[in-house]
This record gives C-alpha cells, structure tokens and sequence, in this order.
C-alpha cells in the first residue's frame, strides 16, 4: 500500500461502478447456487434419515469431514480433476453447507412435539402430510436458523474462490493485495460482509413472516 | 346418530416377554361411554391405542360393528375415530379453526361444510368461534385448548370416539366443568367413547361401563358404575374402589333422584303474622323467605315471625346450602354436613325455589337405589 494514500479513492470508484456491480452479482450468483443446491441435498439426505434413522449417524460424519477440510486445500486436491472451473468452487461451497443444513433440517423436523405427531397419525394423517403440513411448517423456524448459518458461511468463502478464478468480490480484495492498492480491497471487504448482514437480516424477517404462531396474541 | 360397537376379541399384546394386554375381551356396546381405569401399566392406553391401531395386537381382534379393523387401510380407519389425549396434541401452527378442521380437510368435505362444522363445533364445546376462530393454540387457556381438542375429535362425526385421559392436565374446578360438558355432549350425540382414566371417581362419574384393569393387563372387572361399587369382584377392585365407595356411590345419584319437599316458605313483603299462622300449621320452626323472584334469601324463626308488618330481606337467623337438580348427592351431602341447618334449598336453572332436600330423604334416596340388588355390606 502506498504510504499516504487514503483507504477508498472515490475517483476510482465512480469509474469503476459497473465492475463492483458484476462483482457483487457473482458474488450472489456463487452463494446462491452453493445454498441451492446444497439444500435440495441436505434435504434429501434428511428426508433419508427420517425414514432411516440410524443414517444421521454416518451422514453428519461424512458432513463433518467434508466441513473440516480448509477451502484452499480442498480446491486444490480438486482442480486437477475440475480445473479451475465454477464446479470447483461449487462443489467446495456446497460440502460446506451441507452439515449445517442436514443438522437443522432433521432437527427442525424431530422439533415436533411428540403429543402433535401422535395426535396427527391418530387422526389419519398418511407419512407425506405428516411430513408437509405439520414437520416441515413446525421446524421452518429451525430450517431457517440453518440457512442462515449456511448462507453467511457461503458468502465469507465465496471471496476464497476469487482466487481460483471464479470471480465475486473476491476478485476485487485479489486486486487490491495484487497492487498494493486500498480501494478495491476495501469495497471487497466491506461489500461482502453487508451482503451477508442484509440477507442474514432478509432470512430473519422471511422466519418471522413464515412463523407468524410464535408471535404473541396481537 | 352416529355411533358403533367396539368389541375386543381374546385380545393380547406382548412387550417382549412380558404381556401388556392379555387375553381382553369386552364389547362396548353402541352409544357408550367405556372407561378403562386402573394403576400405570395396567394396559389401559395400550388397548385404546389397539381401537385406532397405533397399537397393533399381537393376537386377537378388535372389531368395529362387527368388523376387523386390520381389514380396513389404516388411515381410513383413524379418521373414522375421534382420538383426543391428555397432552391435547394441539397443531400449534394452525389456527384454532384449522385446528378443529383437521379431519373434515382429511376427508376433503367441501370447503363451506367445513366453514359451518367449525363455527358450531366450537359453539358446541362452549366457545365464541368469533373469538378464537383466528387465534392460535398457544393464545388460549388449559381449559379451552382442551375444548378444541374434543372438538377437533368429533369434527367429523365419528361413531366412535377414544379419550386418553383427556382432561388429565387440566386444574380440578376446570375439569369437573369439562366433565359436565362432555356429558351433556355425549347425552345429544350419542357417540360411541372409549375412555381411559387412572382416577376411580372419573371412572365414576363418567362411564356408562367402567373396566377396571389391573397390573400386566387383565380386566378385572367390566360392569356399571353402580354395580362396580356395590359388587366388587375381587379383592383388588374392591381396593381401587376404596372404602368410601358408599360415597362414591352418591355421586351417580343427583338431587333430582331424591325426594324433594315443599317446605314452608314466605316472600318478601308479605304480612309477617299470615307467614307465623303457615309454619304453625305445618309445624315448622323454620320459614324460608323467598324475594320477589322467587330467589331464596334465608331462613326465619317462627318466633320472630309473631309481629305484625310486612317481611323485609335483612331479618334472617340463617341461611342454607343452595343445590341443583343436577347437583350430585355427594355434593348435595358434602353442603349439607357443613351448613347449620341440615337443610338444602333446591332451585332451578333460573335460581327460582323448587323445593327443599333433608338429610333423611338423602338417605332415603340412597338407601333405595341399592335395593333392587340389596346385598350391600359396607
């Protein structure tokens, strides 16, 4: 950095506007494929365990694993086989998720009081509506506290993956240590950890929209 | 009305290798409430939860009006059977409204049949469906989420009804009301109940039939409340009964079945002396002085009564235990023993004097519907 020189150089900045708007569109792009797809397995894999209970076991081990490798080193055993490609990126962004979501997912769902579900199947509900109208809705809360915890990881390590190429903001903080030089750095940083408050803020109000029982009696 | 047997055939099941329910066979004929009462453990719950198989048997039958059950698609079959439990088992992110539409939405009745089910279900168990339609289970008192779940379990008429102690959690005062208001309920609908208790006096009060279950599931007793309490059938029923079953007995009389008398009686504004020249006549100290509704006030001395001038309400020596005709005989005697004048005043719905009920007609009425079967021995 050079010595003197302020932290942001809005000069910079104004002409560089349509590239930080890309940058911020990758960013959203990588989180929101990661997520995506790791909910849809997560979600699978704990239906799997619903039916299978002895499977949470194993799966969430497998999981844990996969969550303890350190990013850089999992894309690295992975570009010789993926290149540096967005599958690299994706399939290391969503190995993370899926031991958060798999966790509350299944915890959301076992969250049912056991007097409800009782109640439920006394009353004729088949194995399928007990799981859509009275598992999922009642462990939304649970569900979406994972989400949460998912999507923010995802969106701190989708800088990383700015490294291998893939772009996001990641790609501006690279710049900036590349040259020795503080704007783009600092717009990086900054815009990557406002992206995960304000959609970390979005999920709170969507739980509270989606749970409205919680709420005390208007 | 829509109501069905409930038959157990030799049925049995086995926990490993201990039985939880051995050999049970009882037919609870259409239209009445059964009561399985006895000690934790006894299988009570176990052969409930055979009715809507969340038990299945490990050998035997339960046949609903002379069906197997096992022969019927198992989801078909529950919602056929109102099922409420101790813990009420509310959905606590459905409104009260969704709530009570649970099985009519199973069955996929239209969406207006639905609409009025509810709004008279809830008017039914004694609730403003304008006021907690909308609301969710969590914004309601004890009391009330327990009248959704009896609501929620009749809602889509079923000829048959199982209660596993369903009024357990509640606090005592709330659950004598809930009582009454289930068998008012049940005496206009006519559903078919299976009902599982451990308290001997709920058994009492509630069953039409009471079977009483001992420790590793055998009946040991299946008979009327009144029979039950005059002819226990071994020593252990007759322990579960317990010693005051004579007591017991009074709760299954109410103060309608008991003679009632006229007593003497004078109104406010009436002439003292006029009221004096009556209780002389029927030769009674006491005259109960009514207001001008007819509402009880209190009693009077004959002595005092030797004036002239009208009566007014603030001259009275005592006052007596009001009762109902619904009123039990336990409760009736309970006041009785308590108050000063061994005398209850009867009244009407409206709190209108209807009669006045002695400790000896109590007796008397007692005494009399043990009779047909007299071999009672305390």
């Amino acid at each position: 950095m050079r010595p003197g020189e302020p932290l942001i150089l809005w000069d910079w900045t104004f002409n560089h506007l349509p590239d930080i708007a890309r940058r911020v569109q990758e960013h959203l792009v990588l989180t929101g494929i990661a997520v995506g797809v790791g909910f849809v397995l997560a979600f699978a894999l704990s239906l799997a365990i619903r039916q299978v209970p002895q499977l949470y076991a194993p799966v969430t081990w497998l999981a844990g694993v996969l969550y303890s490798i350190p990013s850089l080193a999992l894309f690295a055993v992975l570009i010789p086989f993926t290149g540096l490609s967005i599958a690299t990126a994706e399939i290391g962004l969503v190995s993370y998720t899926l031991l958060i979501l798999v966790r509350n997912i299944v915890g959301g769902i076992r969250s049912v009081p056991p007097e409800v579900r009782e109640s439920a199947i006394g009353m004729g509900y088949s194995q399928w509506q007990l799981l859509w109208r009275i598992e999922l809705p009642l462990g939304l809360a649970v569900i979406i506290a994972g989400v949460r915890v998912a999507l923010v990881t995802t969106i701190g390590l989708v800088t990383v993956t700015g490294i291998i190429g893939q772009g996001g903001l990641g790609s501006l903080i690279l710049l900036g240590i590349q040259q020795f030089f503080a704007t783009p750095l600092v717009i990086g940083a900054v815009l990557s950890i406002a992206l995960a408050v304000v959609l970390d803020g979005a999920l709170v109000v969507l739980q509270r929209r989606v749970t409205p029982w919680t709420r005390p009696a208007a | 009305m829509n109501q069905a047997t409930v038959e157990f055939r030799h049925v049995s099941k086995q926990y490993g290798p201990q039985g939880a329910v051995v050999d049970l066979s009882l037919t609870v004929p259409a239209g009445d409430i059964c009561v399985l009462v006895g000690p934790s453990g006894c299988g009570k719950t176990t052969s409930l939860k055979m009715v809507n198989r969340l038990v299945e048997p490990s050998s035997g039958q339960v046949l609903i009006d002379g069906q197997d059950i096992m022969r019927v698609d198992v989801t078909e079959l529950r919602r056929l059977i109102g099922y409420v439990i101790q813990q009420i088992g509310l959905f606590p992110h459905q409104t009260i409204a969704d709530n009570v539409a649970t099985v009519p939405r199973l069955l996929a009745w239209p969406r207006a049949r639905i609409l009025s089910r509810v709004e008279e279900l809830l008017e039914l168990v004694g609730l403003d469906p304008g006021r907690v339609r909308d609301r969710y289970p969590s914004q309601l008192s004890g009391g009330e989420r327990q009248r959704v779940g009896v609501a929620r379990a009749m809602a889509a008429e079923p000829p048959v009804m199982l209660m596993d102690e369903p009024f357990g959690a509640v606090d005592p005062i709330v659950r004598e009301r809930l009582q009454n208001e289930f068998l008012r309920l049940h005496r206009a609908l006519g559903t078919t109940v299976l009902f599982v208790t451990h308290d001997i006096d709920e058994a009492i009060k509630m069953g039409t039939r009471v079977a009483v279950m001992q420790q590793g599931g055998h009946l040991a007793q299946y008979a009327p409340p009144t029979e039950l309490l005059l002819h226990p059938a071994n020593d252990f029923v007759g322990r579960f009964v317990g010693t005051d079953r004579g007591l017991k007995r009074l709760t299954l009389l109410t103060v309608a079945e008991a003679k009632i008398q006229s007593g003497v009686v004078a109104r406010v504004g009436e002439g003292a002396r006029a009221a004096w020249r009556r209780a002389l006549e029927a030769e009674s100290p006491w005259v109960l002085l009514l207001d001008r509704d007819d509402r009880p006030q209190g009693w009077m001395r004959v002595e005092q009564l030797a004036r002239e001038g009208p009566l007014t309400a603030d001259s009275m020596d005592a006052s007596s235990p009001l009762v109902h005709y619904e009123t039990t005989l336990r409760d009736a005697l309970s006041m009785l023993l308590a108050s000063a004048v061994q005398t209850a005043v009867v009244v009407d719905e409206r709190g209108r004097y209807a009669g006045i009920l002695t400790l000896d007609e109590l007796g008397i009425a007692f005494r009399s519907d043990a009779e047909p079967r007299a071999v009672e021995v305390a």
